[in-house]
């Protein structure tokens, strides 16, 4: 008589291997789904949100980012259409040295400076002064909190109160999600200023406007009680700064109005731009003697030298570039004296000539190599900045090319001379 | 009115197959030109006692086909041919039946039996036959009526309840049916035919009896009335009787505490005494106890609170006289009983019932069974080392892992040494034990196991030498290296301590499989079965040279098969087994060798003469070999990425006949999934191919004959072919929405009441969410608005599955993902949505409470989204 179905396995290892494959094959198909679609989601889209797919746990996630250990972390998805983005990240994580260090500065959005009035300056952006300090952005994930400056190096390693941000005992448990911050490190009061949401508790906020990054850290951030005064598991104290509209009651609270911060210049804000990486129009920095200290290279007296010092990018045929996108070629440089094998980043004493707006003739004299730290040149607009400012100080006469930069210099004389 | 049709059904049974062919088409003509006369003949002849009994057994069996079919849609169809079929000529046909009962003709008795169940099945429900259960109980009720009457009459009965459900009688018809059987049971007024006819009858009645097992009179005359027949003289009835009770065990579990000393006598007496036939179901009795307390200890450890069903405990209770009772029963071995499948004795259904013992109790059974095994395992009867082994190695699931570990570890030498043992028994038990202990004391990753670095030496070359062993032995080798390979996949430090030895077990093997002395393919599967396992928990650093080389010596085997002399259709079937194998184990390579940086080159570099293989492979086209073709396939097309694109050409024949394939629905689900893999592996490229594929899927979709647990994986399939193609997807929307909608539908509708059905509908509306995902993204940078009318419907369905009580949690994770999916790409189109449809907000505080962090994350994402619609 034929045993009950139930007993059949009798002494049979009830192994199907065929079916053990067919359920292998669906949960690698449910997972190759799963991250088609967090990719479609632009989950995906920086360096970091590779820890959180990480599936091997034997694997301590590396929050240090160290280029050496990111190639384990890295899911397989070169060849499954990853978006150019992605590719970016997973050639980023095999970089090196200088290069890598270039490659996470350039995580960073970062303002032109401001020559131009943006039309629809009042409805359509956000005004704040700048902290003085250092800009880095802040990670915190599994446990711990690094923040790392532009040129890619760290700042600080420590505790703090934002998710995932120390090893206490927190009730939501381990969790791989980290949150990014774009800050400003104020050393008076050692207080990290945050001036950019970029990803908050695993998700991406790259793809929102500036207004609902600015909403979404102002509710989001002192829940966490990130801006309480340093405890034991909160090293440094975080804080928000006071974002204005750009009418003119905002304007001069931002220009002129008291803050527990050393202002460093106003910053301002499109509204409805997204968080771009690198250099953009749609966030500007304005900077003058009223409200930043740091306008203009001064040597050891105070006193600006009769030269402006600028940074500029050597590529391989000699030519100089800027760090816009695309860059401003300035011409060949001699290149006998320069080992340019060693140093492809130079400081450069600059004189320039206009001819109709537009920036014609250079004339650079190599200084020397730029400090190991900096990994960038100067942007065009830097650059066009301090000769503005060369100008006021009535060291040099511009010929032309001078309307809209008078007017830029017109309308915030004008603004905040009504404070 | 009927026609005579007794000559044609004669000569539809001629030994002449050209009378024979020409009747069969004569009837199959009569039967579609003119079905109802057609039935209502065969009725007449069944019934007609003047007609020979080979006329009238073909006429029950055709009516019978008539009636119903193995396949749903013929059954279907069958259904909707009778209940169109005037009312007088059914009416006739049935009392032609009932009438048949009173036949003196057993097998026309019989045959009618059927019969009539089979049209109860359709007219029960629907209310169409209310008079039939009064017919049958009058039969019983004519105090001189004829046995032979009775007794087709209560096979009858239990035809009847074994085809329509519980809730098709009313009370008072459950009541008498129960009465009428329960009666006809009765030694002193009935014949040992019209008792086996009630016992059976009461197996099939039993899932009725709910409301008179709660009363306790009518309870306690059930279980007399059982409990006496199982003391019958006749045999026959006796095992019916037991197999009454095994159905009550599992039943009516909940009420049986008073009868249980009486249960324990007579079961403990069967065993020991009885015939195997009925001590069988004696046994079979306990496990199905076992069984339900198995169930409601997991059901306790995952429900807390004390509202629960009631465990009695019973197999505790019992377990000091239980435990030696199955034990007895393991010295009753039957010669050569390792090498049928078929068979089923005493001592293995005593062996089994032994292992739920073990898995209901835990440690306690452990003092129970180690005397017996230490009195026995070095006994000159080959019976007594058997019966221990059986009993050592059937107590290793449920005790706890601190309690067996000190008894294996000593037991652990003799276990090889045993595998030298004269007796092939003795050495198949042993092997099979040794696969018990390293499946479940063998967990380096869980920080335990038997097997330490001074023994695995040892143990794997006793495993290597016992595989040569004769043929059945050798598989449960296999079984033992399956699981010893299987301890050290994600084993904590980076290196596997089996790796040394891989080069050795992977040539055994193979080996193995090569043998020819298995009689059937068993071994050969066992052993590359085995060989999966190993590969798949190697260490890919330490082993991936090893594996390397496996992977063009497979290839060549899978090319040799394709080469040989195919004669018989044994011949088919074979190259069919091996190529079904052979393409399991590249599938299990490629999967192993593209996981890891360094060594996915060497799938790249071999992928074309690979696919090549598949390609020859499918041509032959066997089910199995199609299906783990595909699998492999799969792997192949995720492993090569856009690269694959070269393949679709030659491929996609094949991908078109899998999804046709029907019968085999397998075959159909696998090649949905390879289609979602090559969707990712090549984006838009696949765009040429989109066409036929959502035809065949929308097809599929449509089709009522295609099994349905293929549907729920077709619609994430849409999402993964929307996500490829982005606004391409254009042309199939439409389409694609509309079935969206129906299914949608049906979850709305669904009976959530119905195990199967919750796990189905859990199944449909997270592939309903995946589907709309796929589109949403996919449409989310050129094309936004085609989805817009579709997005109030969305969140509708979003909403009805956020009300359901019982939510699977992967259904949460799609139902949030989709919200935020919906948000991210219609933007502030779907502010208005949101504002009106706030049941998102407590969804998605439920979600952010879970402890789950991928729900949780999911959930802050989509919260991100919304947020940034609404201050839009």
């Amino acid at each position: 008589m034929a045993p009950h179905d139930l007993r059949r396995p009798f002494k049979r290892a009830a192994i199907s291997d065929q079916q053990r494959r067919r359920d292998l094959t669906l949960q690698r198909q449910a997972q190759g789904r799963r991250d088609a679609q967090q990719q479609a989601r632009c989950l995906a889209s920086t360096v970091l949100s590779l820890q959180s797919q990480s599936t091997q746990p034997e694997y301590e996630p590396d929050i240090e980012l160290e280029p050496e250990s990111l190639p384990d972390l890295l899911p397989e998805q070169e060849e499954s259409g990853a978006s150019s983005k992605d590719l970016d990240v997973r050639h980023a994580s095999k970089l090196k040295g200088a290069e890598a260090r270039k490659w996470f500065a350039r995580q960073l959005m970062l303002p032109e400076w401001m020559i131009d009035v943006p039309d629809c300056l009042a409805q359509d952006w956000y005004v704040f002064a700048r902290p003085a300090g250092k800009r880095c952005f802040v990670v915190s994930s599994n446990g711990t909190t690094v923040s790392r400056q532009r040129n890619g190096s760290i700042l600080h390693r420590f505790p703090s109160a934002l998710p995932n941000g120390a090893k206490t005992r927190d009730v939501s448990g381990p969790s791989q999600s980290y949150s990014i911050l774009d800050c400003i490190f104020h050393e008076p009061d050692q207080t990290y200023y945050v001036i950019d949401m970029v990803c908050w508790r695993g998700y991406s906020l790259y793809d929102c406007t500036a207004e609902f990054r600015f909403f979404w850290l102002n509710s989001k951030l002192g829940e966490t009680g990130a801006c309480s005064p340093p405890s034991f598991y909160h090293k440094y104290r975080f804080s928000t700064v006071p974002i204005y509209n750009c009418d003119q009651s905002g304007l001069s609270s931002a220009y002129t109005g008291a803050l527990p911060y050393v202002k460093d210049g106003l910053l301002f804000y499109n509204k409805h731009a997204h968080y771009q990486t690198g250099n953009t129009p749609l966030a500007l920095v304005w900077k003058d003697e009223n409200c930043s200290q740091y306008v203009i290279d001064t040597d050891s007296k105070g006193q600006v030298p009769s030269q402006q010092q600028v940074v500029l990018e050597l590529q391989d045929d000699g030519k100089l570039i800027t760090s816009d996108d695309p860059p401003v070629v300035f011409g060949c440089l001699d290149l006998d004296f320069i080992q340019k094998e060693i140093f492809y980043v130079l400081l450069l004493v600059m004189e320039v000539e206009f001819v109709d707006g537009k920036l014609e003739k250079v004339d650079l004299h190599y200084l020397g190599k730029v400090n190991r730290a900096r990994a960038f040149p100067d942007s065009y607009s830097k650059m066009l900045e301090a000769l503005i400012l060369y100008e006021k100080k009535g060291k040099k006469k511009l010929t032309t090319g001078g309307i809209q930069i008078s007017y830029a210099i017109c309308f915030f004389e004008h603004a905040f001379s009504l404070v | 009115m009927a026609m005579e049709i007794t000559p044609i059904l004669l000569s539809a049974q001629s030994l002449d197959a050209k009378v024979r062919n020409e009747a069969e088409a004569n009837l199959r003509q009569f039967q579609e030109q003119n079905l109802p006369l057609f039935l209502l003949s065969l009725s007449v002849e069944l019934a007609n006692n003047e007609k020979p009994n080979e006329s009238r057994r073909l006429a029950g069996i055709v009516l019978k086909n008539s009636l119903d079919a193995k396949d749903a849609m013929r059954k279907e169809h069958l259904v909707q041919q009778w209940m169109v079929i005037e009312i007088s000529i059914k009416s006739q046909i049935k009392d032609l039946l009932l009438r048949t009962l009173g036949s003196s003709v057993q097998e026309a008795r019989h045959t009618s039996a059927q019969v009539i169940a089979k049209v109860a099945s359709i007219e029960v429900p629907r209310k169409q036959w209310p008079e039939l259960i009064g017919s049958l109980l009058n039969n019983m009720t004519q105090q001189d009526g004829p046995a032979a009457l009775k007794q087709a009459t209560l096979e009858t009965l239990g035809y009847v309840c074994e085809e329509i459900s519980s809730q098709e009688l009313v009370q008072d018809e459950v009541n008498n049916v129960l009465t009428a059987v329960v009666q006809g049971m009765n030694l002193a007024q009935h014949g040992p035919e019209v008792r086996l006819a009630a016992t059976r009858a009461l197996y099939n009645a039993l899932e009725f009896a709910q409301t008179n097992f709660e009363n306790e009179m009518e309870r306690n005359y059930i279980m007399k009335v059982v409990c006496e027949t199982a003391l019958s003289k006749e045999a026959e009835i006796r095992q019916a009787a037991f197999e009454c009770l095994v159905s009550i065990a599992s039943t009516y579990y909940d009420v049986l505490e008073p009868y249980m000393q009486t249960l324990f006598q007579l079961t403990s007496n069967a065993v020991k005494g009885d015939e195997e036939t009925v001590a069988l179901q004696a046994i079979e009795f306990w496990s199905s106890i076992c069984d339900e307390e198995i169930e409601l200890q997991e059901y306790m450890s995952t429900e807390s609170g004390d509202s629960g069903p009631v465990h009695s405990q019973f197999i505790k209770k019992a377990l000091s006289s239980l435990v030696p009772m199955l034990l007895e029963t393991l010295l009753k071995q039957e010669e050569d009983q390792d090498q049928d499948d078929s068979i089923w004795n005493l001592s293995m259904a005593g062996g089994t019932c032994l292992g739920l013992v073990a898995r209901t109790v835990g440690d306690d059974v452990v003092p129970l069974v180690m005397p017996f095994v230490e009195a026995n395992i070095v006994k000159q009867d080959w019976h007594c080392r058997e019966a221990a082994t059986f009993a050592f190695g059937s107590i290793l699931e449920g005790p706890s892992i601190d309690k067996l570990t000190p008894l294996v570890n000593a037991g652990l030498d003799f276990l090889l040494n045993a595998m030298k043992d004269e007796n092939n028994h003795v050495k198949d038990t042993t092997a099979w034990t040794l696969s018990r202990v390293f499946e479940l004391l063998h967990s380096p990753a869980n920080g335990f196991s038997v097997i330490c670095p001074e023994n695995l030496h040892r143990i794997v070359a006793v495993l290597l030498e016992s595989v040569n062993d004769a043929p059945h032995v050798a598989e449960k080798v296999c079984g033992a290296i399956y699981y010893l390979a299987q301890g050290y996949e994600d084993a904590e430090s980076g290196s596997s301590l089996l790796s040394p030895c891989l080069p050795g077990i992977i040539s055994q093997l193979l080996k193995t499989a090569e043998r020819t002395d298995g009689g059937d393919s068993k071994l050969r599967s066992s052993a590359y079965e085995t060989l999966n396992e190993v590969v798949r928990s190697s260490n890919i650093v330490e082993t991936s040279h090893i594996i390397t080389e496996l992977l063009p010596v497979i290839m060549n085997k899978l090319g040799q098969t394709l080469d040989l002399q195919i004669v018989t259709s044994d011949d088919r079937e074979k190259q069919g087994d091996v190529q079904a194998s052979l393409c399991g184990v590249l599938q299990v390579i490629i999967q192993k060798l593209s996981s890891a940086d360094e060594t996915k080159p060497i799938i790249l570099q071999a992928s074309d003469p690979i696919m090549i293989l598949f390609l020859r492979v499918l041509a032959c086209r066997s089910s199995t070999v199609h299906e783990e073709a595909m699998l492999a396939i799969g792997a192949l097309a995720y492993a090569s990425g856009p690269e694959f694109g070269k393949y679709m050409p030659e491929l996609y024949k094949y991908l078109e006949m899998g999804l046709q394939n029907f019968e085999e629905y397998q075959v159909c689900a696998i090649t949905v999934g390879v289609v979602g893999d090559i969707c990712r592996a090549m984006d838009d490229k696949v765009l040429p191919y989109c066409d036929g594929i959502m035809s065949h899927l929308i097809h599929d979709l449509q089709s009522a004959e295609l099994h349905r647990s293929v549907k729920p994986p077709i619609f994430s399939c849409f999402g993964d072919i929307a996500l490829a193609i982005g606004e391409q997807f254009l042309k199939y929307i439409e389409s694609a929405i509309t079935m969206m909608h129906s299914a949608a539908q049906i979850c709305a509708q669904m009976n959530t009441s119905d195990e199967e059905f919750i796990d189905y509908g859990n199944q449909l509306k997270r592939s309903i969410f995946e589907a709309y995902s796929g589109i949403l993204q996919g449409f989310k940078n050129s094309k936004p608005e085609v989805m817009l009318p579709h997005a109030g419907h969305l969140l509708q369905f979003i909403e009805l599955v956020f009300r359901e009580s019982q939510r699977d949690e992967s259904v949460t994770k799609a139902a949030v993902a989709v919200m935020g999916d919906l948000a991210d790409s219609l933007g502030s189109n779907t502010k208005i949505l949101f504002r009106d449809n706030t049941f998102y907000v407590d969804f998605l505080g439920e979600c952010l409470q879970s402890d789950d962090e991928q729900l949780k994350e999911t959930a802050n994402w989509t919260q991100v989204m919304i947020a940034r619609v609404m201050v839009s």
